[in-house]
């Protein structure tokens, strides 16, 4: 389904502060893998996110994506298959529309952004019944700015317009991190709820380890760039937090909880 | 100040703030919606002015002059857009550089369409003020320039109008959304340097249509009508969105052409105090100043101010 083979990615090129994050990084994921990505900052996660992607040039290897090699590709383009959450929960949807509009907008993905109406009005019953199930009280505050949302009411929304439209692939990037603890249960019980609906490829980055360790049917620990753990079925079902930390005790990571 | 200089300000502020306040619905798109200080407006009204002339003493009918100048902004608009979305140039420079080069663009126009002048005057031709329907407006009533301020009032409603609907069409929503978050834009899988470009093609269009109206309206173009034209735009949606900004149920399209009016109003007292002519581009600038800070002063230094929106 995803595969990254050989990634280079090299940082602050032509300055004495080059470094070389991705020296020949191997990844791929299998339709309806769910995988769970760990490791301490400055590990890579993000960066392999981007260059996944496409928010950031490649300097070496080939991505290909369901057997169509997607490294060339334009970030924009990559999008259309690609549903994404970011750390920020500015950045998933537009802060100075109405959550109607964010909707609508999102909802119009695999459409023409041409000169009809925006709103489409015999959507609104939908887009409520999927504001409902957020179960935070979005579905009747559809005219408010989202600008105006807490964090976890944001960030709920902006999974719910990822996966609006039929996706491919989830990208979450510690989308639960600014968070409090409650809203971040409630964001992470709703992610699950989606992905395993619709079967979706996800990678999740995360730094609470018991989330890493609930969710998904993979995990995959990084460290300078590098792979260091790959659970998969049992392995994962099996693994326990001590495990997880005492493989990676040299590197602090924040447990959850 | 008696009442009748009051009349007469409020006559000349209106005669000329209609205008701006088109020329301000442009501006309004570049600088409001896509958070881009957009200079290249220094060259687009006078652009849309000499098309305008230059096309009106070739014989074209003055509407259709119009629409051609307002293309001829759009052009405009559109190379300030690829030279950031394509070349990564900064706004503000981007800005320059249409600028600048229209200098020379606009002096070739009005010299060829012209004969080899740097001045155009349509005293003997027709404008949108003569031809029909307008012709048909009395010029004056009692003294006052009435036609100029009905069709120009005209001519800014209908551009809101028309901004207010495409805005709310899916073209017009994701023009909003490049502007907030330009990765939202990406995300839907459409390239948010398109939506740009797209709204500095409208924001300059509408300034170079501004600049057609007012030289027909002043029945002459010069080259040196452009100095000043995006203080004049920056500040009428400055003054407009923060004057008017309690009135809920006012659109910011709305509040901009008010905005347009304010200012033009607050030049037209200075000149009537007394104050000499050459110190008007001056008193734009202090005024602009005053509109930021006064903005500044209202948000209580707690909002995003204009001031660092501006000086990106
Ligand atoms: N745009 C960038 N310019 C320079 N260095 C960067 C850039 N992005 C990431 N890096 C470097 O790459 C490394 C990995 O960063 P990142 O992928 O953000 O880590 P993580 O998400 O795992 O915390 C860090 O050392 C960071 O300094
Ligand atoms: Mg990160």
């Amino acid at each position: 389904m995803l595969r990254c083979e050989g990634l280079l990615k090299r940082f602050n090129v032509g300055t004495p502060d080059e470094t070389m994050l991705f020296d020949g990084f191997d990844f791929e994921a299998e339709q309806g893998d769910f995988v769970s990505v760990i490791g301490s900052n400055g590990s890579g996660k993000t960066t392999l996110l981007n260059l996944i992607c496409g928010s950031l040039p490649l300097d070496g290897g080939k991505i290909t994506f369901g057997g169509r090699d997607i490294t060339r590709m334009s970030e924009h383009k990559r999008a259309a298959m690609i549903g994404r959450v970011f750390q920020d929960p500015q950045k998933g949807t537009c802060a100075n529309l109405t959550i109607l509009e964010n909707m609508a907008l999102a909802d119009n993905k695999k459409g023409l952004f041409g000169l009809t109406g925006a709103v489409n009005k015999k959507r609104i019953e939908y887009y409520r019944t999927l504001l409902e199930e957020c179960g935070m009280g979005l579905e009747n505050r559809m005219n408010t700015p989202a600008g105006s949302l807490s964090g976890g009411q944001r960030q709920a929304l902006a999974l719910v317009i990822a996966n609006m439209t039929d996706i491919e692939l989830l990208i979450l990037d510690e989308h639960t991190a600014a968070l409090d603890p409650k809203s971040s249960e409630t964001v992470m019980r709703l992610t699950d709820k989606l992905v395993s609906g619709k079967k979706i490829t996800t990678l999740m980055v995360t730094h609470n380890l018991r989330y890493a360790l609930e969710y998904g049917n993979r995990l995959l620990m990084m460290h300078m760039g590098r792979s260091v753990m790959d659970l998969r079925g049992p392995e994962k079902k099996n693994a326990k937090i001590e495990d997880l930390l005492k493989t990676f005790n040299e590197i602090s990571i924040e447990c959850g909880n | 100040m008696d009442i009748k200089v009051l009349i007469d300000l409020i006559k000349v502020a209106l005669e000329n703030g209609f205008a701006y306040g088109v020329l301000a619905l442009g501006v309004y798109i570049t600088y409001s919606i896509l958070d881009f200080p957009d200079l290249s407006v220094d060259g687009t009204v006078p652009l849309g002015a000499t098309v305008s002339a230059v096309l009106i003493l070739q014989g074209m009918n003055p509407w259709l002059s119009c629409l051609i100048a307002f293309l001829a902004g759009a052009a405009a608009g559109c190379v300030t857009g690829l030279l950031h979305v394509k070349l990564k140039i900064r706004p503000l420079l981007c800005g320059i550089l249409v600028m600048t080069a229209l200098l020379s663009i606009n002096l070739v126009l009005m010299m060829k369409g012209t004969g080899g002048m740097s001045t155009a005057a349509l005293y003997n031709s027709p404008t949108i003020l003569k031809v029909f329907p307008v012709g048909l407006i009395p010029e004056n009533v009692n003294g006052y320039k009435l036609r100029i301020v009905v069709v120009t009032l005209a001519l800014a409603v209908i551009c809101k109008l028309l901004l207010d609907g495409y805005l709310k069409t899916k073209s017009g929503l994701l023009l909003r959304a490049a502007g907030g978050n330009e990765q939202f834009v990406t995300m839907l899988a459409r390239n948010p340097g398109v939506s740009k470009i797209l709204g500095l093609a409208i924001g300059n269009g509408l300034a170079a249509f501004a600049g057609a109206i007012l030289t027909q309206s002043k029945s002459s173009a010069d080259l040196q009508m452009g100095q000043g034209m995006v203080v004049i735009g920056l500040a009428s949606v400055i003054i407009g969105t923060s004057v008017f900004r309690g009135v809920r149920r006012m659109k910011d399209t709305t509040k901009v052409i008010l905005g347009a009016v304010i200012y033009a109003a607050c030049l037209q007292v200075a000149l009537a105090l007394g104050l000499p002519n050459s110190y008007l581009k001056l008193l734009q600038a202090l005024l602009f100043v005053l509109a930021l800070v006064s903005t500044d002063l209202l948000d209580g230094g707690l909002k995003k101010s204009a001031n660092a929106k501006g000086g990106r």
